[in-house]
């Protein structure tokens, strides 16, 4: 049996090992027993996963230091951004929530985006990023807390249910957040992990061949 | 091609969970790291089943609390209510807001209820070596971890309201202690699901054994 490991690919969800074929622009392949989609061909997959990022670093600057919304009752007036509900939420005893509102809204975005711009910057100009599998490593572990989309919901939520007590203003983050919401989903669709990979191994053959 | 109709880990062979680069791996328990970013190397998650099973019945727990707890406390001069995760969504629809009553039903009272159930089912599936439709096992398992993180769409909403409604006797809102709890579940079952090997489905389909 002579199989060349670099030619196959194991199915993460089920472990059946399959052959990689090439793929048009656009197209996945996917496995043939369970289904799972195993790669993509993402076409210039770094250019345009660094543009969603840069765009999205910028919305989520605004995101966090604008208001969100506020509301108005009887000259009563009151306004809120998001650091503000998590240092609100830590004051009323609720730490562990505030704690984790503050990691999945606020840090755990934030580290990916600036991780992101870190490792993509350098492989547009053909450069490889230090570290680049320890932090790959980490994205892998980070990603699935991070919840901008699911803070985008609760948003709107809070927003009908405050409308029917309250006037409600709307703020500029919350359009932010709708368009950062937007980015971030067209970021992660962008991204291939494969590409970066096939990078650094062209790059250390190239390096190993000079 | 025929070769290729089995798994990797009874042909020897090990992908990496971060890079998902195929390598050869001798079956000894030395710890073995990917050749190419270095992550350490399992033919399985290791301890799957019982980690999974651990986090399972701690979210379990905490459901009970999680559904019977003040989730929610509003406050005015003119009423004064606590809510649960079900009667938040009960008066949602009462007051008409029937979109949004769906949503967080969905969010807050299906997605849980859906993992615990799917997860058990799994974990007992695999403990059997059961060889029951390991497809729709599958899609079922990726079903929970898509879905699985907007359960916390309700601890968002507690966490804005209480922060923004401080208007004296106008009107106050509070976290209530259910909060903390429903977030543990979610947090936990997330944790549960990440853990859950999805390849133990498909070994006992397989001839030859696999560690």
């Amino acid at each position: 049996m002579d199989l060349h490991p670099a030619q196959l690919i194991a199915c993460h969800c089920c472990d059946l090992l399959q052959r990689e074929i090439p793929l048009k622009p656009g197209c996945s392949a996917s496995c043939s027993r369970c289904g799972a989609v195993l790669y993509r061909n993402a076409t210039d997959s770094v250019d345009r996963t660094l543009a969603f990022t840069l765009a999205a670093a910028i919305l989520f600057v605004t995101a966090n230091l604008f208001p969100i919304f506020s509301i108005e009752a009887q000259g009563a007036h009151s306004t809120i951004n998001l650091l503000g509900a998590v240092r609100s939420l830590w004051d009323q005893q609720m730490q562990a929530i505030s704690l984790l509102v503050f990691l999945t809204t606020i840090l755990i975005p934030a580290l990916e985006l600036v991780t992101m711009i870190y490792l993509l910057l350098p492989l547009k100009f053909n450069h490889i990023p230090a570290g680049l599998s320890q932090f790959l490593r980490m994205m892998r572990i980070v990603e699935p807390w991070s919840m901008v989309e699911v803070f985008m919901l609760g948003v709107l939520v809070s927003l009908v249910k405050l409308s029917n007590s309250f006037k409600v203003i709307p703020g500029v983050a919350l359009w932010s957040f709708g368009c950062l919401t937007l980015l971030l989903a067209a970021a992660a669709a962008t991204f291939s992990a494969r590409d970066v990979w096939a990078r650094l191994e062209k790059k250390t053959d190239e390096e190993a061949a000079a | 091609m025929k070769a290729l109709r089995q798994s990797a880990a009874g042909q020897g062979f090990c992908s990496c969970h971060v890079c998902s680069l195929v390598s050869r791996r001798e079956r000894t328990s030395h710890p073995a790291y990917c050749p190419r970013c270095g992550a350490s190397l399992h033919f399985r998650k290791p301890g799957s089943v019982s980690r999974c099973w651990a986090l399972l019945i701690a979210a379990y727990i905490l459901y009970i609390p999680a559904n019977l707890l003040t989730i929610m406390e509003t406050g005015s001069l003119f009423r004064y209510r606590k809510d649960t995760i079900i009667s938040g969504v009960v008066e949602l629809w009462r007051t008409g807001s029937w979109v949004i009553a769906v949503i967080v039903f969905i969010a807050s009272v299906t997605i849980p209820l859906l993992k615990l159930i799917s997860l058990t089912l799994l974990l007992v599936s695999v403990q059997r070596r059961s060889r029951w439709r390991p497809r729709q096992r599958t899609r079922l398992y990726r079903l929970v971890e898509l879905v699985g993180r907007w359960s916390m769409l309700d601890i968002y909403v507690v966490t804005l309201l209480a922060a923004l409604v401080h208007l004296g006797s106008l009107a106050t809102v509070k976290a209530g202690p259910g909060a903390l709890a429903f977030g543990a579940v979610v947090v936990l079952t997330m944790f549960a699901s990440m853990q859950f090997d999805p390849r133990l489905i498909w070994d006992p389909l397989q001839k030859e054994s696999t560690p």
